[in-house]
């Protein structure tokens, strides 16, 4: 069971809706109890850094990210939900993240518009078509992929794509099992359902496993 | 990098998309989610309901059509039309929309554009804006007026500054439809959208007039448009999203290939 975490925020049908369309045995789950046994779990968000936070640590569900991770059972964080690995955003610099991920969440470099609201191209941080694997494995060149936001984290060594908008802005990123995309996978078409298919099948290599 | 969305409109009646000739006339288009995953094969990069029902008996059927579309499309779509509340908002999202658009509750109480950002976020909340150019002297720049109700109430309010406020209110975006040009079939007033592009710091929508695909072009190129939004020419089967594309990229617009 891939766990989609609901902690009040936004549109989450959509994600497990997903999910379900590539195979995935996604529930949306509120209370952290629901949780236990799940195989993979998934952290969505739209809306603002602090509320979420904030939200996610009320209901609890917080220690349902952290249990994942150190179960290092499959996790994806999506937009808002990515942002939230970090360790703090420039969105609000009182309230800390969680601190999964190295780096900040910093604003959209100036010179286009606010919030970047449009597919756009991932890119290796290098240069180049990002690496086929992980979640990007299997994707056409150039994949296109829907963003909304105005905040993306910094370009770290975990990024493993970025895109181009008044600057390089990470796209995604991976450490160990968590996974993250700054950009809606859910709602990126045939691209973004190729990348869920990934994550469902890494969350079915890991079931049953203690 | 920027890229230009394409759009296809649905104006929803009674469950079912009509189109007509500024805001009269309507026939019927067919059912919105097939509808929906039509031009989702086709390559439309968002899509836009407005639920142009009169009475809330059929609020609720609206709801049904957005849940049903997310059970199969797979690209954002935004449901505009009839939301006053925040809880309106709330039905629409939680069903499986992405983004809703306010009109006429916004112009009637603007404190509703930053309710809905501080709830939602400011990614959510569409402010759809209805425009009249003004009658002008020859040499004077153009302006219009925001008009709301289908374009036969006048607000008084100047849509550029109309639009600017609702930028500072929350607004993530901007859907701005030329009363003069929609059904015209004669183009995007591109005087309008550029006007407001130039002046808001959030993507601005162009619609109204979509009767070629070289006007999908102008609009991108000459009104800064960051998308693009027609209805007719893609509910009579004139062109295809697709088409619209090829066309718009073969001119140098940057969109996503389909």
């Amino acid at each position: 069971m891939i766990a989609v975490l609901d902690y009040g925020i936004g549109n989450l049908r959509s994600a497990e809706k997903a999910l379900q369309h590539v195979g995935g045995d996604a529930r949306l789950v509120a209370d952290p109890d629901d949780a236990v046994g799940a195989d993979a779990v998934v952290l969505p968000g739209v809306g603002a850094f602090g509320p979420c936070v904030q939200a996610l640590n009320n209901s609890g569900l917080s220690h349902v990210v952290q249990d994942a991770v150190d179960r290092s059972i499959p996790f994806l964080g999506i937009c808002v939900g990515f942002q939230l690995l970090y360790e703090g955003s420039e969105e609000d610099s009182t309230t800390p993240g969680l601190g999964v991920l190295a780096g900040a969440v910093r604003r959209l470099p100036p010179g286009e518009k606010h919030p970047q609201m449009q597919w756009n191209v991932l890119q290796a941080p290098q240069g180049g078509r990002p690496a086929a694997a992980g979640l990007l494995a299997g994707l056409p060149d150039p994949a296109w992929v829907y963003f909304v936001h105005s905040y993306a984290p910094e370009v770290t060594e975990d990024a493993t794509s970025v895109c181009s908008y008044g600057g390089l802005v990470t796209a995604s990123a991976e450490r160990g099992s968590v996974w993250g995309t700054q950009f809606h996978p859910e709602k990126s078409g045939a691209v973004g359902l190729a990348i869920l298919a990934n994550f469902v099948a890494a969350a079915q290599a890991s079931t049953g496993k203690p | 990098m920027r890229s230009v969305r394409v759009i296809p409109c649905l104006d929803v009646d009674g469950g079912r998309v009509v189109k007509g000739i500024r805001f009269t006339d309507l026939f019927d288009a067919g059912d919105p989610v097939e509808l929906a995953a039509r031009y989702d094969s086709q390559g439309a990069d968002e899509l836009v309901f407005l639920d142009i029902t009169a009475s809330s008996d059929n609020r609720s059927t609206m709801v049904d059509v957005v849940a049903r579309t997310a059970e199969q499309v797979f690209i954002p779509f935004t449901v505009g039309g009839g939301v006053r509340a925040v809880e309106d908002a709330r039905a629409l999202l939680r069903a499986g929309a992405d983004k809703v658009g306010v009109n006429t509750a916004a112009v009637d109480s603007p404190e509703l554009v930053a309710a809905l950002a501080d709830e939602f976020g400011r990614q959510c909340v569409v402010v759809a804006v209805d425009a009249r150019r003004r009658q002008t002297t020859p040499g004077v720049s153009p302006s219009w007026e925001v008009v709301t109700h289908g374009g036969r109430i006048p607000t008084g309010l100047d849509v550029v500054a109309w639009a600017e406020r609702c930028a500072d209110l929350g607004a993530g975006e901007l859907l701005v439809t030329s009363m003069d040009r929609d059904g015209t079939r004669d183009g995007f007033d591109l005087e309008l959208t550029r006007s407001i592009s130039e002046r808001c710091p959030i993507p601005v929508i162009a619609s109204g007039g979509v009767g070629t695909l070289d006007h999908l072009v102008d609009g991108a190129v000459v009104g800064e448009a960051d998308a693009v939004l027609a209805a007719s020419i893609f509910h009579l089967g004139e062109y295809t999203v697709a088409e619209a594309k090829l066309h718009m990229a073969a001119a140098g617009v940057v969109v996503r290939p389909v």
